[in-house]
């Protein structure tokens, strides 16, 4: 590369409920953009640039390369190449906290367990895609429920002076296990603490099948749940460690941007 | 001798009243919020139709998801047990029972004398299980007593690869906004649904006559795609609901006291 000519590059990650893209320039993150995923995948992925885009003051054609990734990936129109989304979680993982040896990264329909090397290799991962439990469609469900936006379900369980328990894993037995606990009046923060804790007891079954070795750090929008990271913490009896420079729902849109700056 | 037979389910409660081997009368109805009071109303309405009053009855034996709740029983017995008893009355030649009621789904299988040898039951997951079909109904907007009828040919052949509940309704979703036909959607969804009990009943052997009891039992298109999966004829109760083939095992091990 010349030196004095910007190389500007972009990652976007089309998953189940959000699109995500990330703009960057000598490895640095300019700009960012979450959006929700519509029905189509290539629609979904050029509203997340466009506004990153604009957010930036660029255009499409100042995008040197553009890597993308996640569930809807062969769809991007604008991508040079895409790359699998466990890869790009460990290239942002990797990148951001180098110490990272295990993921967990949680989603809006899939949860997944991924190991990296000592230089961010990937070792092995699991993937729960097959049942709602565990992912953030779970919390979704109760959310719905419980009549709150979703990204409060975190900060509402900190609260909680005598969480619910639920029986079961099953988001549909789950769910009406909530409905039974919202007629009989339980506090709002006690039912929140106990969805929680039932969707981190899920997650560390996949994560204790597969043997987590630290650094441990989450992605993925459910990573932003600290009620639901604390429980993990305390069901693992491991420390999780925070990514406090990015959103870590844009974790995978990162990777991706770091491999288009490497092309 | 007159016997009486309760099970108290997740979703319905079932009565039989049995004198000398010969069904008299049996009852379903919804659960009611109380459990007491679900088995105290099927209890009566089962009476009231074989014209009889309580102390007439000898013994009655209670089982089910609710069998704790359940007044003046002599006995409990656990819904394995009352299963095999029910389809082995019918059936000396059933071997494997696969009963899927309102919130589980169990798979038994019997020796020659109708022994329980082995038995795998679900209720961890709602795919399988009655809860499954319930929520299906809703989502397409009919009702569970014709779902099976309606759903039991199919003229587009659809796939729904989800077999998690909330992931197949979300599928069912997109395939309503594809203007697909309710028939085509139902007969994909009987085919996941036989999948998942297929599963499960794999998951010990399956020997001849296979007997399918419980609500689901009623479904028609479930019976046939269930069947398919399996490869095999499955029976079920002949004249009888095969929705109270507990309640009647329960009735038949009040007879041996």
């Amino acid at each position: 590369m010349t030196s004095g000519v910007r190389k500007i590059v972009a990652g976007c990650d089309v998953g189940s409920l959000a699109a995500k893209a990330v703009i960057m320039e000598r490895r640095r993150v300019v700009a960012s953009a979450i959006v929700r995923s519509g029905p189509k995948p290539a629609e979904s992925a050029k509203k997340a640039m466009d506004e990153a885009l604009a957010k930036a003051n660029l255009t499409l054609n100042d995008i040197a390369c553009c890597v993308g990734t996640g569930y809807g990936r062969e769809k991007i129109p604008f991508v040079s190449e895409s790359v699998s989304e466990i890869s790009c979680h460990g290239k942002g993982a990797q990148f951001l906290i180098p110490s990272a040896r295990s993921i967990i990264d949680i989603g809006g329909q899939d949860c997944k367990v991924i190991k990296l090397d000592a230089k961010g290799n990937l070792v092995k991962f699991i993937t729960n895609d097959k049942c709602a439990s565990g992912t953030g469609r779970f919390l979704d469900v109760m959310a719905k429920v419980m009549n709150i936006p979703v990204a409060e379900l975190g900060a509402l369980s900190l609260s909680a002076k005598d969480p619910i328990t639920l029986a079961s894993m099953c988001t549909v037995w789950a769910q009406a296990d909530v409905i039974k606990h919202i007629n009989e009046r339980r506090p709002a923060a006690d039912i929140c603490a106990g969805v929680n804790a039932a969707m981190a007891n899920r997650v560390a079954m996949l994560a204790n099948a597969m043997g987590l070795e630290n650094d441990i750090c989450m992605t993925g929008g459910v990573a932003k749940n600290k009620g639901v990271v604390h429980a993990l913490e305390r069901i693992m009896g491991k420390r999780i460690k925070e990514v406090r420079q990015i959103d870590p729902q844009l974790m995978g849109a990162v990777g991706a941007a770091l491999f288009a700056h490497e092309r | 001798m007159i016997t009486l037979g309760c099970d108290l389910g997740s979703t319905t409660a079932k009565a039989v009243i049995l004198e000398n081997n010969t069904v008299l009368a049996s009852a379903v109805i919804p659960v009611r919020l109380d459990p007491i009071v679900s088995a105290e109303e099927v209890i009566a309405l089962c009476l009231k139709r074989a014209s009889l009053t309580r102390d007439r009855i000898s013994g009655i034996v209670g089982t089910g998801y609710g069998q704790q709740q359940i007044p003046f029983v002599s006995r409990r017995e656990s819904e394995i047990v009352c299963h095999a008893k029910g389809a082995f009355f019918h059936h000396p030649t059933a071997r494997t029972i696969i009963d899927i009621g309102g919130q589980d789904s169990k798979v038994i299988k019997l020796d020659t004398n109708g022994n329980v040898l082995q038995y795998s039951y679900n209720d961890k997951c709602a795919a399988g299980t009655g809860r499954f079909l319930e929520i299906m109904a809703d989502a397409l907007g009919v009702s569970l007593e014709d779902m099976g009828e309606t759903g039991l040919t199919c003229n587009e052949r659809l796939t729904i690869s989800n077999q998690c509940v909330i992931f197949a309704e979300t599928e069912v979703v997109s395939l309503v906004n594809e203007e697909k036909e309710p028939g085509d959607i139902l007969n994909a969804l009987f085919r996941a649904m036989a999948n998942r009990v297929c599963s499960q009943a794999r998951t010990l052997t399956i020997d001849n006559d296979v007997i399918m009891t419980g609500g689901v039992a009623k479904n028609i298109g479930v019976f046939q795609a269930l069947s398919q999966s399996l490869g095999v004829t499955l029976k079920t109760l002949p004249d009888l609901d095969p929705q109270i083939n507990g309640a009647l095992g329960a009735a038949l091990l009040a007879q041996e006291g």
